[in-house]
Order: C-alpha cells, then sequence, then structure tokens
C-alpha cells in the first residue's frame, strides 16, 4: 500500500518510513502540515497517517479539510494527548483511528494495514466465509466444513472481528477496542485467554490452525 | 490623603459656584423690578410732565421699602429722591449701572452705607433720574448661604479626615499585612496564612477564603512532592534496569540470540514503563479537574457486565468463582470508560491477591443509602489490615514489599480518582475474611 505519514519529529518520521518499508509499502514523509496537506489533497494515497501537533497547520485541521473536500483517504491520526476526549475529539474531525504516542511500531503497522483493506470493502458484510469457516452474522451462526460451532455472543463478535480482517494482524489492544469497546492496557492478559478460548472451539477435531499467533504482534485468521 | 484634599477643593467651588448663582438670580430679579418702576415713571412723566414724575418720586421714595430714586441736576446736585449721597462716578453714565455701587440713605446715619443696583436715565431738561434697588438685604442672605455651606463642608471634610484616620487607615494597615503575608508565602513557605481578624467583615471573610485557596495549593503541592519522590522511585528502577541491560548488551561480544534477549526484555520494561506514566497522567489529569464534564446518563449494569464478561476467563483460569448480582434499572451520570476501568482494576487487584484455593470474588452494585450508588467487589483472600487501609490508596503503594507482583501500585489510587471525579467515593473494608472494596457513586 501507499501511505503518506505527516511527522515532523523526523526521528519517528524515518522509523515509521523505515518499518513501512520492510513491510514492503511505500511511503511517502512530510515534515509539517503545509506540505502534508498539498500531498494529501491528491488522494493518491491507501492511508494518512498524520501527527496531531504539526509544524504550519494542525493534523486535525488537515483531516476536517480533507473531509470537506471529499477525500476520503482513511487517516490516523497520532498523539501524544491520549486522554478520551482527546481520542473522540480526533474521531470527530474525521479521523479513522486515533492512537496515542508512545505507541508500539506493531500497533502502527496493524491498524494502517486494517484501514488500507477497509477502504475497499467498506460496507459491513453479513457473510463471512475463509477457509471453510463461515459466519453469519443475522443468524448467528458459525460453522466449519459444515459442522456447526456453538459460541458466546462475546466470542461471535471476536470471530467476526477477526474474520473481516482476515489475514491481517490483529492487535489484542484492537480487539479491546472493536469487540468490548474499551480503549486502555489491561494489566492481564484477558485478551489472550479468550482467544485462545475461540481458539480452542473453532481448532478443536479440525486439521490445520486458522487462528494465528503472529509473535510481538497479535492475532490473524489464516486467509 | 489625595482623596481628601479633592474633596476640600471641590467643596470649596461649590460653595463659590452656589453663592455666585443666588447672587445673579437676585440682580436679575433687581433689575426686571427696576425696570417695571420705570414703565411707572414714564407713565407719570406723560401724564404730568417734570413736576408729576417729581411729585411721583416724592411720593414712592418715602414709603417703606421703597425703590431708590433720586433727581439730580446737570451739576450732579441731588433734587430729589431717598438717597443722600452716592458713590460718584454713578451718575454720569446713562444706562445700567453695571455694578453694584455704594451709597447712603436718608434717616439711615451717615456711616451706614448700601449696595445697590440702579438704572441711570437723562430727562429731557437736563435732569438725571436714578432708579434703583437695594441690595443689601440679598447680600447678607448671600453671606448667609456661603457662610453655612462653609461650615457644613467644613464639617465634612473634618468627617473624611476622621473616617479616613479610623476606617481607611485601620483597612491599609490590614491590606498591608496581607500583602506582607502574601510576599511571605511567595517566597516558598506555604504553610503561612493570611492575618484573620475577628469581627467577621469583609476583609475577614476575604483573608477566610483566601487561606483555603492556600490550603488548597497546599495540598496539592504535596501530593505533586509526593508524586515526584515516587515517579522517582518507581521509575526510576525499571530505568536503571534498561540502562545497565544496554550497557551489558553492548559490551563485549555477544550472540545474536543474547542481544534479541536483551532488546526483548527492554522492550518489556518500557512497556511497563509507559503503563506506569499513563496511569500517573491520568491520576492526575483526574485529581486535578473537579468533576468530569463529558458523563452521560447510562444504565450502570451493562458496563459492570462488560468488565465481568471480559475477565470470567481469567477467573476460571485461577479458580475462582467471579459471580456478579446484577441490578437492572440504575441509571447514572457516567463515564463509561472511566468506570469500566475502575471496576476492571478492582476486579484484577482481586484477582492477583486470591489465596490458593476455593476462592470467591463477588461484584454487585447496591442501591445504598439515598442518592447513593455502590458498585462493591469482595473477595475471600487475604485482606487488608485496617491500619494498611488508607495507605493502600495512595499512590506507589504496594503492600507487599517485595514489589515481586506485576502492577503499578496505581490500581487504587486511580479508582479513587475515578471515584471521586464522579462526585462519589472509594472505600475498602473488611469482608470478613478478604478484603471488600466500595465505589460509592451519586445518584443525582
Amino acid at each position: 500500500m501507499k501511505l503518506l505519514v505527516i511527522e515532523d519529529d523526523r526521528d519517528a518520521a524515518s522509523f515509521i518510513e523505515k518499518g513501512f518499508s520492510e513491510a514492503g509499502h511505500t511511503v511517502h514523509v512530510c515534515f509539517d502540515g503545509g506540505s502534508g496537506y498539498i500531498f494529501a489533497e491528491t488522494g493518491r494515497y491507501d492511508v494518512i497517517i498524520v501527527d496531531r501537533m504539526l509544524p504550519v497547520r494542525d493534523g486535525l485541521s488537515i483531516v476536517t479539510e480533507l473531509r470537506s473536500r471529499g477525500i476520503d483517504t482513511p487517516a490516523l491520526i497520532l498523539s501524544a494527548l491520549g486522554q478520551v476526549d482527546d481520542r473522540i475529539t480526533g474521531l470527530k474531525a474525521g479521523g479513522d483511528d486515533y492512537l496515542t504516542k508512545p505507541y508500539s511500531f506493531a500497533e502502527l503497522l496493524a491498524r494502517a494495514e486494517v484501514l488500507a483493506r477497509r477502504r475497499s470493502n467498506t460496507a459491513q458484510q453479513t457473510f463471512y466465509e475463509v477457509n471453510g469457516l463461515k459466519l453469519e452474522r443475522l443468524s448467528n451462526l458459525v460453522s466449519r466444513n459444515g459442522i456447526e460451532i456453538t459460541l458466546q455472543p462475546r466470542e461471535f463478535r471476536l470471530l467476526e472481528y477477526l474474520m473481516a480482517r482476515a489475514g491481517q494482524v490483529v492487535t489484542r489492544t484492537m480487539l479491546l477496542e472493536g469487540v468490548w469497546d474499551l480503549h486502555f492496557d489491561p494489566q492481564t492478559n484477558v485478551i489472550d485467554v479468550h482467544v485462545s478460548r475461540l481458539r480452542s472451539k473453532i481448532e478443536t477435531g479440525f486439521d490445520n490452525p486458522i487462528l494465528l499467533t503472529v509473535r510481538g504482534r497479535g492475532y490473524m485468521i489464516k486467509a | 490623603m489625595l482623596f481628601l484634599g479633592l474633596f476640600f477643593v471641590a467643596s470649596v467651588g461649590l460653595v463659590f459656584y452656589v453663592t455666585s448663582l443666588s447672587t445673579k438670580m437676585i440682580e436679575g430679579q433687581a433689575k426686571s423690578a427696576i425696570d417695571q418702576q420705570l414703565d411707572s415713571l414714564e407713565q407719570a412723566f406723560e401724564r404730568a410732565g417734570i413736576p408729576g414724575l417729581i411729585r411721583f418720586v416724592d411720593r414712592e421714595a418715602r414709603q417703606p421699602g421703597a425703590h431708590l430714586y433720586l433727581i439730580a441736576d446737570q451739576a450732579g446736585r441731588i433734587l430729589s429722591g431717598n438717597v443722600m449721597d452716592i458713590e460718584a462716578g454713578v451718575l454720569d453714565r446713562s444706562g445700567w449701572a453695571e455694578k453694584p455701587f455704594i451709597y447712603s440713605r436718608f434717616g439711615e446715619g451717615d456711616d451706614i452705607r448700601f449696595k445697590a443696583i440702579a438704572q441711570v436715565l437723562r430727562l429731557p431738561n437736563g435732569l438725571t433720574l436714578l432708579v434703583g434697588r437695594d441690595l443689601s438685604e440679598p447680600e447678607r442672605f448671600r453671606a448667609i448661604v456661603r457662610q453655612a455651606l462653609t461650615i457644613a463642608l467644613g464639617f465634612m471634610t473634618l468627617g473624611a479626615l476622621l473616617i479616613w484616620l479610623l476606617v481607611g487607615r485601620g483597612a491599609l494597615k490590614r491590606i498591608d499585612g496581607v500583602s506582607l503575608e502574601s510576599r511571605r508565602i511567595i517566597a516558598g513557605d506555604l504553610s503561612r496564612r493570611l492575618p484573620v481578624g475577628h469581627s467577621g467583615d469583609e476583609f475577614d471573610r476575604l483573608a477566610s477564603s483566601l487561606n483555603g485557596l492556600l490550603s488548597r495549593i497546599e495540598l496539592l503541592d504535596k501530593g505533586v512532592r509526593d508524586v515526584s519522590n515516587n515517579v522517582a522511585h518507581d521509575l526510576k528502577t525499571p530505568l536503571t534496569r534498561l540502562q545497565a541491560r544496554t550497557e551489558n548488551a553492548l559490551s563485549g561480544v555477544k550472540k545474536i540470540s543474547q542481544l534479541r534477549a536483551a532488546l526483548q526484555s527492554n522492550l518489556e520494561d518500557t512497556e511497563g514503563l509507559i503503563k506506569t506514566f499513563n496511569a500517573i497522567l491520568t491520576i492526575s489529569k483526574l485529581e486535578a479537574g473537579s468533576i468530569l464534564p463529558n458523563r452521560q446518563m447510562q444504565p450502570v449494569n451493562p458496563i459492570v457486565l462488560d468488565v465481568v464478561e471480559l475477565l470470567e476467563p481469567i477467573a476460571e483460569e485461577k479458580g475462582v468463582v467471579l459471580s456478579f448480582q446484577e441490578s437492572t434499572n440504575l441509571e447514572l451520570l457516567l463515564n463509561r470508560e472511566l468506570i469500566a476501568q475502575a471496576v476492571l482494576n478492582l476486579i484484577e487487584n482481586a484477582l492477583n491477591h486470591a489465596g490458593p484455593d476455593n476462592q470467591k470474588i463477588d461484584v454487585a452494585i447496591v442501591a445504598k443509602d439515598i442518592g447513593q450508588v455502590g458498585l462493591i467487589v469482595s473477595d475471600s483472600g487475604l485482606g487488608i489490615p485496617d491500619a494498611l487501609k488508607k495507605a493502600a490508596v495512595e499512590r506507589f503503594v504496594r503492600l507487599d514489599e517485595s514489589r515481586s507482583k506485576s502492577g503499578t501500585g496505581l490500581g487504587l489510587s486511580l479508582v479513587k480518582a475515578i471515584a471521586e471525579a464522579h462526585g462519589g467515593s472509594f472505600h475498602l473494608e473488611d469482608n470478613e475474611p478478604g478484603l471488600k472494596a466500595i465505589i460509592y457513586l451519586p445518584t443525582a
């Protein structure tokens, strides 16, 4: 995917650039809000990663103006402001995701990849099928290779979240936000426990693993 | 003192203004009376000529309280009228005598002289006629008014001086006292307080409010200092580890696997530091503000249920029975995120301190007294001795001195900050055995 990174901290920008390049993506970096907006306005990027506080013009105003001009490139806002209100302000300004500094690169990569993919199929699907695993949202049915699997409501939502992003890494924080709507880091390994429960239900009795643990990053449904 | 001077100048000005105004008014009245009289004289002259005029003047002049009349010949000798002597020069010009002049009157003695205003006319046969009005009466009146005003204003000035001496100087002295104390406080001694008198007047009330303000500042200052001490202690430990491990990794020849292990440990320490740091920031932000603005009226049950559900598998892994006594219809003004965080901290805390076997954790929402709802998390673990319950809520306090267990030591202080930011409170009680943690939230 093609990324536009607008970040005035040159060290941070070069880490981001290096990381995304190593993951096989193309990165263009701008160091201030003015030039950042000019590049973003072309609409040629799959994801824009924009710092909230920038020289020339701030990140939120860039995103707001892009949206008002009908440019809907997914935008991920980076910020040192991490209170609940700050995140809501960021999302209201037209941002699609919000990440608080300091963040781990794995988190940023996973979120940017998910945003880029979401652009191609924005509508929420009612039916997912990956490698013989089927999930029907309306009838709450899950089956693998035709064998029905019974899930708790929360496990169902967890699986749905993962299947909607099949082939992409999803971090623990993303799961806590997306499935439980909680925006903080639990001190314990709650998410791991939930995922391993789900895994035992969808993998027990089947040959190949489908819910993978990506070390140091998160989880992924094998596409 | 400046105000006193201004007041004095203004009052003197007032006296002059009032008296000169009254003089002008009186002179105006006198002039119009003279004009009237001249009209009558003109009629008398038209009817009977000069003799008639002289007769009229003689008659009028003898009446009590009469105008002043004078008929003089060309040489200036007084022929008729009630004026005995007159200031020189008054008769030389016809028309209005512009300024009040001095004259003396028949029957009043030589040395009594009066002020008057008059109009002088030349008669066709060379005689001069003067009709005037005595001004001594209004002059006296003016003098009396001036005197009265002067005395009154004199008393007022004196009064103002007294008031300044008694009240103003007292107030200034007190303000001086306040500024002296303020300077000491600014110099860094936050334990000092402004002097408060016993009268309970505006000054005392102001001083006590400011003292209240100072107490709050002192408390916050102490909090900041405690935190910095604790931050220093709790952040320095992992930072020291990071430094040592990095130095060690850089020195000498190491295998890739060793370097990776060191980096992995560094990453874990960094993550721990960030968590601690975020917790500190959240607590400070909650404690600095008064009451959270972004709260919504919402049922409390689903929030607690979400958290219980989130942690249920962990409890099960640990062999702890986690039960939730639901309460369906309680709506409170809440920040969902923070309440969830608080309940999560309490349950995680209970899970961390669960004993080896047959443990249970009960979560309940109870409409306590009127106007209060309690979120209760009780466990059957080891509990906390009464003497340490207060300390347990303090920032960075971990009751196991070894600090071997995970956690930032901020969990319970965050809960307390969240409860207080909702206008509620946080308490630890004995569950006999175990610990009962209660968040009280106001219903209104």
